[in-house]
């Protein structure tokens, strides 16, 4: 017998609430890590993007096209070294619920992203193929894809059935950059609004490389400037502030889902210090009898806040465990557009720090009226 | 020798503006290895008096001294590691914890000493089989009878060998056959341990298994009935 027996047999006494107890606690932190993974997730959206990359989109939204033509004036743009370009292409690979980002791309596109790593051997595949494709690994595991395996997407904005053929599997070079993507050469797609629309000449958007990240700005406002009076005027803008911007539509979600988040955890604050505060007053009378034993008003307060932290560990372990166990074993996916979930050590220690808090507000009162109460008073509440 | 030595103590409690004398000026010694009966009506101070002797309260003025000892001084961190060497308390009512086994229970004061975990468990065993309950040490108090409950009472109140065995009517929710096992149970641990017991009781037939008997009435020792020797050799 020890100090911890009588901390085991009083979490035993009453087991069923101790579990409801248990696995409240549990629910909420695994809520509230979730909840925040996700917010920190999307917020690393931005993270990702670049300062040395402009994207180059039609000003009136990322849906209308911008004409090939622009390529070459924006070439010659001083403090601009590359273009490339890209276009949104919407195929579905068998059921609309197998979501994922695919893009018709030029050779400069993938040049402009050094995060883009892959292999010389399947880049010279990809660039010798006109229906090759470029997938990442996450995407290829998820589908269970090979190298040069042939894949049909419908197409939902070029109605059809398009084949292409994987010839290169990239990864990225950067954490936090996604592996979920499909690519393949803009000129196919050329032809297939060619076949179908009489016409091509056009692309979704252009990525340009700047040599001088501190003068992006100026040479956004500067393109603008050149197509303000356009038919198809542009809004161009660092890779950084694009990636915030669609982050930005995310904006009340992330207020909603932190302020569920805190209101979770608050709800099962109040629950759990009423738990433990119930626990405490039906055992006045055994606390008594511990101090009439000699146990001083210390060692009282110390079995309540042992016990208020073993119920905390637990559901800390549960709910932080589960949320770490679920995002290192689940790789959810949202198609590219935001990289897969994982629970970061803030986030843990965040939750760490919750749990400590809630255990240290469920045991204040019922330790300090423990530890205060006259043992002649206490011994009342035995009869 | 004497063991206890209460002198001029006074109690008196308030209850919102009104004091309410319960104990005035009080003397009182109790020998080494005395069994001592306080009888006396309801509200007359016993309780109060025993709840003062086990520095479980502190006397409005007074001094009391337990084996040289000055505890009405004490604070209240002093007087529960001095209650852990020296008092072994028997409640009416038993108050065993309902989650312990009896075993535990009675090891319970031992996790205040600076015993080994294998020394706490060979004392509990000791105690409870001087009981009587070497068979029952892991029965939960809901799977004992009340006498066999109040017996673990007294296991637990001994296993530390207290100075002073302090009973608060340790008869008083027992039938008779089981009262009279208790009284003589506490009878032997006076005569064979040499252990000195107070015991506040209403009930004369128990009061007569003590050495001396004292009444109390409206917190005045009214009268004092001829003490029984205290045995040889005296307590601890």
């Amino acid at each position: 017998m020890t100090r911890a027996t009588l901390v085991r047999a009083n979490l035993r006494r009453r087991l069923r609430r101790t579990i409801l107890t248990v696995l409240g606690l549990a629910t909420a932190l695994f809520l509230f890590v979730t909840l925040r993974t996700f917010l920190h997730t999307l917020q690393t959206v931005g993270d990702v993007g670049s300062e040395s990359r402009l994207v180059v989109s039609n000003k009136l939204g990322i849906v209308f096209p911008l004409p090939m033509s622009y390529r070459a004036r924006l070439a010659s743009q001083e403090g601009v070294h590359t273009v490339g370009y890209a276009s949104w292409f919407g195929g579905i690979y068998q059921d609309p619920r197998n979501f994922f980002a695919n893009f018709g791309v030029d050779e400069d596109y993938l040049a402009l992203y050094p995060e883009i790593v892959v292999s010389d051997e399947h880049r010279a595949a990809f660039m010798a193929d006109r229906t090759g494709a470029l997938v990442g690994v996450r995407l290829m595991e998820r589908f269970g894809w090979t190298v040069g395996q042939t894949i049909t997407l419908q197409g939902t904005i070029y109605p059809g059935e398009h084949q292409f053929t994987i010839r290169g599997v990239y990864e990225a070079g950067r954490r936090g950059f996604d592996e979920s993507s499909f690519f393949f050469h803009h000129r196919y797609l050329d032809e297939i609004m060619r076949a179908q629309m009489g016409e091509a000449g056009f692309v979704g958007w252009y990525v340009l490389g700047v040599s001088d990240p501190d003068r992006a700005p100026q040479i956004a406002q500067a393109i603008d400037a050149t197509y303000e009076n356009s038919a198809s005027p542009t809004r161009s803008q660092t890779e950084k502030a694009f990636n915030l911007a669609f982050v930005g539509m995310y904006g009340n979600i992330g207020f909603f889902l932190n302020a569920i988040g805190m209101a979770v955890v608050f709800a099962i604050l109040m629950v759990s210090a009423n738990t433990m505060a119930m626990s405490a007053r039906e055992r006045f009378g055994e606390i008594a009898v511990l101090k009439t034993l000699g146990f001083t008003d210390g060692a009282v307060l110390r079995l309540v806040v042992a016990e208020s932290l073993v119920i905390v560990g637990l559901g800390l372990a549960l709910g932080l465990g589960g949320a770490l166990l679920l995002f290192n074993l689940v790789q959810f996916d949202f198609g590219g557009f935001v990289p897969g979930l994982a629970v970061t050590p803030r986030v843990a220690l965040i939750a760490v720090a919750i749990a400590l808090l809630i255990a240290a507000v469920s045991a204040a009162v019922p330790a300090w009226q423990s530890a205060r109460l006259k043992v002649v008073d206490a011994l009342r509440y035995v009869a | 020798m004497a063991l206890v030595e209460v002198q001029g103590v006074s109690k008196v409690y308030h209850r919102d503006t009104v004091a309410v004398p319960v104990l005035e000026n009080l003397d009182l010694t109790i020998e080494q290895g005395e069994f001592l009966a306080l009888m006396g009506p309801s509200g007359s101070g016993k309780t109060t008096l025993l709840n003062l002797l086990a520095g479980l309260d502190t006397p409005t003025s007074g001094s009391i001294r337990v084996a040289g000892e000055e505890i009405s001084k004490m604070k209240p961190k002093q007087l529960a590691a001095w209650r852990a060497r020296h008092v072994g308390f028997i409640f009416q009512l038993y108050n065993l914890i309902p989650v312990l086994t009896a075993l535990q229970n009675v090891e319970l004061p031992l996790l205040l000493t600076p015993l080994k975990k294998k020394e706490r468990r060979e004392h509990a065993e000791t105690a409870l089989r001087i009981v009587g309950l070497g068979d029952r040490m892991h029965h939960y108090p809901r799977q004992l009878s009340g006498g066999q409950e109040q017996r673990v009472g007294i296991a637990r109140a001994i296993v530390t060998d207290p100075t002073l065995i302090l009973a608060d009517e340790p008869t008083g929710d027992l039938d008779s056959r089981s009262a009279e096992e208790i009284l003589e149970l506490l009878e032997r641990l006076n005569r064979e341990f040499h252990k000195t017991i107070v015991m506040v009781t209403h009930d004369p037939h128990a009061a007569e298994r003590a050495g001396r008997t004292l009444h109390l009435e409206k917190g005045a020792l009214l009268e004092a009935r001829g003490a029984r020797p205290a045995p040889a050799g005296g307590a601890q």
